[in-house]
């Protein structure tokens, strides 16, 4: 494993609740990303060339168009660059937890990520407020990575 | 200001396309909850009625460029509604999408056209009819995004309950919030302002007065947007003609001039350092229009800007330069984009109040204050008119410049 920012050990919550919600699985180019949240690591790939960061499923570096690169492990560390809280029921499985956060993360080595925001009354949730990755276990296949307030020192 | 670009030692700055092609009609069908219909069939309709307002032949158009909303028109590039309406004797016809650009990114290829001797008179056309009886308007949009399978990276979006433009465009919003402190009272200053406009605009959906309290009880779509910071939904059609100046001289209607044009796509690089969601392709769109127009942002007399949401004005004011960037919340408070106002903006009640034609909302309404046919929500100043258009989410921005005069 790449060492690039050393691996932070981060607690894998695995759930023994009734899991509900969609759970979504690999496809090829995403295989590295999903097995290394299984196994509490945050996947992205470097460009081999320049070595910017980017996320999985995207072949070619957006700066220097190679096509070279190596998976490597992100620190789990950022920032909340934005989010919302749905209160639309538009999937029947989210009525449940609606509303609910949603949030894009921006992560130290660059790339925004998809995500929720855990352990964090959606009333206080601020931009750019810093956030680290949990590893959500929430079937045998898949595991999920969420986000939780970072204390700073 | 972005350096010019230069070509054989001469800036280029597109003004000599100024004032070369003009709208010279315009077709509305009905708006709103009109069952019974397809969007081809209001596609054909609006069209008729363009022709009509033209005062053309349905033989003397020979371009046409479609726009399909949600709806879809079938025939590749336009060739069904082509056939339909039996226009023989096209020498341009193309299906586009870009999203709410795409009405005034259209009128841009039409006027380039009809410029260079391409074609004489261009039909521009957006139909849609998404709305079924019985059913809400958000079953006709919302909810996109899902997988039913979700897999890999696309499948966060299910995993993770981001669903919708609604979302999308409540993160954009909720992003320039914790930047700037721009607050619901700001978004509901537009949503209130364009409802007044609404009153008085016959097509409009929505004409019952709106105040602040009543914006800030409309239920929550996705936070910070409350369901009166969102456009409506509509079935309805609405065309425009592009001619030449030359061939709309001595016409029924008045023409109007299109002064200057331009487009922005800032891409979206979705990492540290990219804020697409505060910083839009207006900037790059508007210096080109303006230079091409020979305009400032103080010779605008009116504006017509892409509202798919309230923010999506508010963000369009600051970067147009109307206000600094981040100011647009203090700049619209004051309610001077509404009726009596000190800059008419939507005045048509634009797509929140109005009725919801993608990127001909605006365009339709800049036409008809351009010719000073607006009623009782006429501009008393308009000579210059600002039309913005939007596609995506804040992907795809277009500017279109119109005046009464020809130069």
């Amino acid at each position: 494993m790449p060492e690039e920012h050393g691996w932070t050990e981060v607690a894998t919550l695995v759930s023994d609740r009734d899991y509900d919600l969609p759970i979504p699985v690999a496809d090829e180019a995403s295989e590295p990303f999903y097995a290394g949240a299984k196994e509490g690591r945050l996947m992205l790939l470097r460009c081999s060339q320049c070595g910017r960061y980017r996320l999985p499923g995207r072949g070619r570096c957006v700066d220097c168009w190679s096509e070279q690169s190596e998976w490597a492990q992100a620190s789990g560390r950022g920032k909340l660059y934005s989010f919302g809280i749905m209160h639309q029921k538009y999937h029947p499985a989210f009525a449940e937890v609606t509303p609910y956060n949603y949030a894009l993360v921006e992560l130290e080595e660059g790339p925004r990520l998809i995500t929720n925001i855990v352990d964090c009354p959606n009333e206080e949730l601020r931009t750019d407020m810093p956030v680290e990755a949990v590893f959500d276990a929430v079937s045998e296949e898949t595991t999920l990575i969420r986000f939780r307030p970072r204390a700073t020192g | 200001m972005a350096s010019r670009a230069r070509h054989g030692g001469q800036a280029i700055d597109g003004r000599d396309l100024k004032g070369k092609a003009v709208i010279s009609g315009l077709g509305l069908t009905e708006m709103g909850r009109i069952y019974g219909h397809s969007g081809g069939w209001f596609a054909a309709e609006a069209i008729r009625l363009a022709i009509d307002d033209a005062g053309l032949e349905k033989t003397d158009i020979d371009g046409l460029l479609v726009n399909q909303g949600m709806t879809p028109l079938p025939g590749m590039g336009g060739v069904d509604l082509q056939n339909q309406l039996g226009l023989t004797n096209l020498r341009l016809l193309s299906s586009m999408n870009v999203g709410g650009a795409t009405a005034g990114i259209m009128v841009q290829y039409a006027a380039l056209a009809v410029s260079h001797g391409m074609a004489n008179h261009v039909l521009c056309v957006f139909a849609d009819a998404p709305l079924r009886e019985g059913r809400g308007g958000g079953a006709a949009y919302g909810g996109g995004g899902q997988q039913p399978q979700p897999r890999g990276m696309r499948g966060l979006y299910t995993a993770f309950g981001m669903f919708g433009v609604n979302a999308r465009y409540a993160m954009a919003a909720s992003r320039h919030m914790g930047m700037y402190g721009t607050t619901n009272d700001h978004f509901g200053a537009i949503a209130v302002a364009q409802r007044g406009w609404a009153a008085m605009n016959p097509l409009a959906q929505q004409r019952e007065a709106m105040t602040l309290e009543d914006y800030h009880a409309s239920r929550w779509v996705a936070e910070p947007l409350h369901l009166f910071d969102c456009c409506l939904v509509s079935n309805g059609g609405v065309a425009v003609i592009v001619s030449s100046a030359e061939g709309a001289r001595d016409r029924k209607q008045p023409p109007v001039y299109i002064w200057g044009m331009g487009q922005g796509h800032p891409g979206d690089l979705n990492r540290a350092g990219w804020d697409i969601e505060t910083q839009t392709g207006a900037p790059l769109s508007k210096e080109r229009a303006f230079s091409m127009a020979g305009i400032e942002i103080d010779d605008i007399d009116v504006c017509q800007l892409y509202d798919c949401y309230t923010y999506t004005v508010l963000v369009t004011l600051e970067d147009y330069g109307f206000c600094a960037k981040g100011e647009g919340g203090p700049f619209v408070a004051d309610g001077k984009l509404g009726p009596g106002g000190s800059l008419p903006t939507n005045t048509g009640g634009g797509q929140l109040s109005g009725y919801y034609m993608w990127g001909m909302t605006p365009l339709a309404e800049g036409v008809i204050q351009a010719r000073g046919q607006g009623g009782d929500r006429q501009a008393s100043k308009h000579d210059v008119v600002l039309v913005s258009g939007n596609g995506g989410i804040l992907d795809h921005h277009c500017t279109l410049v119109l005046s009464p005069h020809p130069a």
